[in-house]
């Protein structure tokens, strides 16, 4: 297996690189996604979107982020300050942290744990945090609301998103991300080189169902349902925390998106079985493969926001807990027969 | 490395948690302190498997298994938290005495 | 000294104190906030012995579960924003006699037991860690399984509501006060509250 590039000597030079790299990947992962929303929801709804911002509104978001520095950071007179304050901040770290371990191509990975997967989904479990404490602080009903269905959500979406991804594990045999991409590369079935995603369908619509219910996209957006909470968990926040919440919130496609790319799309690789050159030429193929993907599936997650209506706060607990739990169970088992037979 | 630091780190959690748990009175502080003494009791069995070198690495094992007791232990503890404070309106431990006298 | 050991020392000092505020803030919800980074010290300090696998679960268990679980429960309970009430009947000069005691008895044992004692550093990965777990521990391992279901059936049936009871305990026309002191709505809440007065909490003895 290829080492990082980022294995350079000395190691503090090398963590510097790294959580730089992570901050980076991090922004443009999150402007590239949050561009595509605004412009594939534009063009699904007729509408072409922002255009003025440079060639076809392609500044857009970064212009939105210098007009979100400019404004005015209100914390509100009842608010809790220090909680209020916080919350932005724990809404955003999971997500550069997992940015981390994620492998964005042969060797273009940051660190490769020995537990990548298990890591991964342990620190996206912290981003709930955030918005328990940004609604409870703001001192705002509607905050609280949105601030309970969130976690409320995201404890009983995790255990789906946990299953299926324990699933995989079982399939690839590890829980390093960038080994099972290589397990993945080595998988045939009957012969035929395939990816995860194919006999693993079950675990695929789990995983992604319950990925669009931890970012609370819709069809799942209770906790910000703008027609009855305004903002939900957002309501009192400006400024800079506010663009951190939305920053996380596209950061969290990204990094949903590369996990299932990882799990079941088969990573850099454009189909198991199918080499990449060696060197650099390899590197930025990966690169643009994996970035490809993730885009892909991002852009499901917008086609779903424009095509369902929101989901009823009892819909959404009964579907978790009565359809996509058991079903998740079954496919543990199912996975781990099959593995032991063949 | 010395293995009085994560011995110590334990204790001190260890006896935080029991001031915890003697003073408070909101019943969810309770519990915390109870995660508190879980704490330590963990990082101490992971300390001594460390110093034993355990080759069925019992002690972090053990830490697992008191993991999952202790979250257990919280859904239950919660879910009778709750029934109190629909029965009484409160979460005051020293309110819950009805099976006292 | 070493940089495990530099390391050890400060998640220890930082989930110590942490520790402290947890049960001293006047705020629950802060409790709950400040429990999180000791239970993150906790991870660390599996981190730097060597248990990886452990420290992941710490966090994926603790705090991504439990303490949201905590916070879930504390504002479902109407947590007000400001200082909340503080010791119990106990009063707070017992609970830290005892605490000292405890803290000091266990001090002087390590001391006496563990004192001249070193840790050789070792790194266990997930995968040796699983084939023990699978292997040696499978029979305990099940039993746990069996445990958490049972503490889920337990938990559904202690917190689930009576068929018609409804969501709200219903207005007794012989005993008026009790409808008074049912669990309030959410309508002023989170705003600052007072606590309920002592007699207003017997609703249903």
């Amino acid at each position: 297996m290829a080492t990082s590039v980022f294995a350079l000597e000395p190691l503090w030079l090398a963590l510097l690189l790294q959580a730089l790299a992570a901050v980076l990947l991090f922004l443009i992962g999150a402007l590239v996604v949050g561009y595509l929303e605004h412009k594939v929801l534009a063009h699904m709804q007729d509408r072409l979107g922002p255009m003025e911002a440079i060639w076809h509104g392609i500044g857009q978001l970064p212009a939105d982020g210098l007009k979100f520095l400019q404004k005015e950071d209100i914390i509100p007179t009842a608010a809790d300050r220090w909680v209020f304050a916080l919350a932005p901040a724990v809404a955003v770290v999971p997500g550069v942290v997992i940015i981390a371990v994620l492998p964005f191509g042969p060797g273009l990975w940051l660190t490769d744990l020995d537990a990548g997967i298990f890591f991964a989904l342990a620190a996206s479990g912290v981003t709930v945090l955030g918005t328990l404490m940004a609604g409870w602080s703001s001192a705002n009903k509607f905050s609280l609301m949105g601030g309970l269905r969130g976690a409320a959500q995201l404890i009983s979406y995790e255990l789906p998103l946990v299953l299926a991804a324990a699933a995989i594990v079982i399939q690839a045999g590890t829980l390093s991300l960038p080994g099972i991409v290589e397990a993945q590369h080595g998988f045939t079935l009957f012969g035929v080189p395939m990816i995860y995603g194919v006999p693993h369908i079950i675990g695929l619509g789990l995983f992604f169902v319950a990925a669009l219910a931890e970012l609370s996209r819709p069809p799942f957006d209770m906790p910000i349902a703008d027609s009855e909470l305004i903002a939900g968990h957002m309501t009192e926040y400006t400024g800079m925390r506010y663009a951190f919440f939305m920053l996380s919130e596209y950061a969290g496609m990204v990094i949903l998106s590369a996990l299932a790319t990882v799990l079941f799309l088969g990573g850099w690789y454009p189909w198991p079985g199918v080499g990449l050159p060696e060197g650099a030429a390899g590197m930025v193929l990966g690169f643009v493969i994996t970035f490809a993907k993730i885009l892909v599936l991002s852009a499901i997650m917008v086609w779903l926001r424009a095509t369902f209506p929101r989901m009823r706060e009892d819909q959404l607990q009964r579907l978790s807990w009565s359809v996509l739990i058991p079903l998740g169970l079954l496919n543990v088992v199912l996975v781990a027969t099959a593995k032991v037979w063949f | 490395m010395a293995a009085v630091y994560p011995l110590t780190f334990a204790a001190l959690l260890f006896s935080v948690g029991v001031y915890g748990l003697l003073s408070r009175r909101h019943a969810v502080l309770v519990l915390m302190s109870i995660e508190l003494m879980l704490a330590a009791v963990t990082v101490n069995l992971v300390t001594f498997w460390a110093i034993a070198g355990d080759a069925l690495l019992t002690g972090q094992v053990f830490a697992l298994f008191v993991m999952a007791i202790g979250a257990a232990e919280i859904g239950v503890g919660l879910a009778i938290i709750m029934l109190i404070y629909r029965n009484r309106a409160s979460v005051n431990i020293d309110d819950a005495d009805l099976m006292r006298y | 000294m070493s940089v495990p050991e530099i390391v050890m020392l400060a998640t220890g000092v930082v989930g110590g104190a942490a520790a402290l505020l947890v049960v001293t803030s006047r705020n629950v919800v802060h409790s709950a906030l400040y429990l999180v980074v000791t239970l993150l010290a906790v991870a660390g300090v599996f981190l730097v012995l060597g248990a990886e696998f452990v420290a992941w679960a710490q966090v994926l268990v603790y705090v991504g579960a439990v303490v949201v679980l905590l916070l879930f429960g504390l504002m479902l309970t109407r947590a007000p924003i400001g200082p909340t009430g503080q010791a119990n009947e106990l009063g707070r000069a017992l609970p830290l006699a005892v605490a000292l005691a405890v803290f000091v008895g266990l001090v002087a044992l390590i001391a006496t037991s563990f004192g001249g004692e070193t840790i050789e550093l070792e790194h266990v990965t997930p995968a040796a860690l699983g084939e023990v777990l699978y292997v040696a521990w499978a029979l305990p391992f099940m039993t746990l399984g069996f445990l958490l279901t049972l503490a889920l059936i337990g938990a559904v049936v202690i917190a689930r509501r009576e068929e018609g009871e409804g969501p709200l305990p219903e207005p007794d026309p012989d005993e008026p006060e009790a409808a008074e002191a049912s669990p309030p709505d959410s309508s002023s809440w989170p705003q600052r509250q007072p606590e309920p007065a002592p007699d207003e909490r017997e609703v249903s003895a």
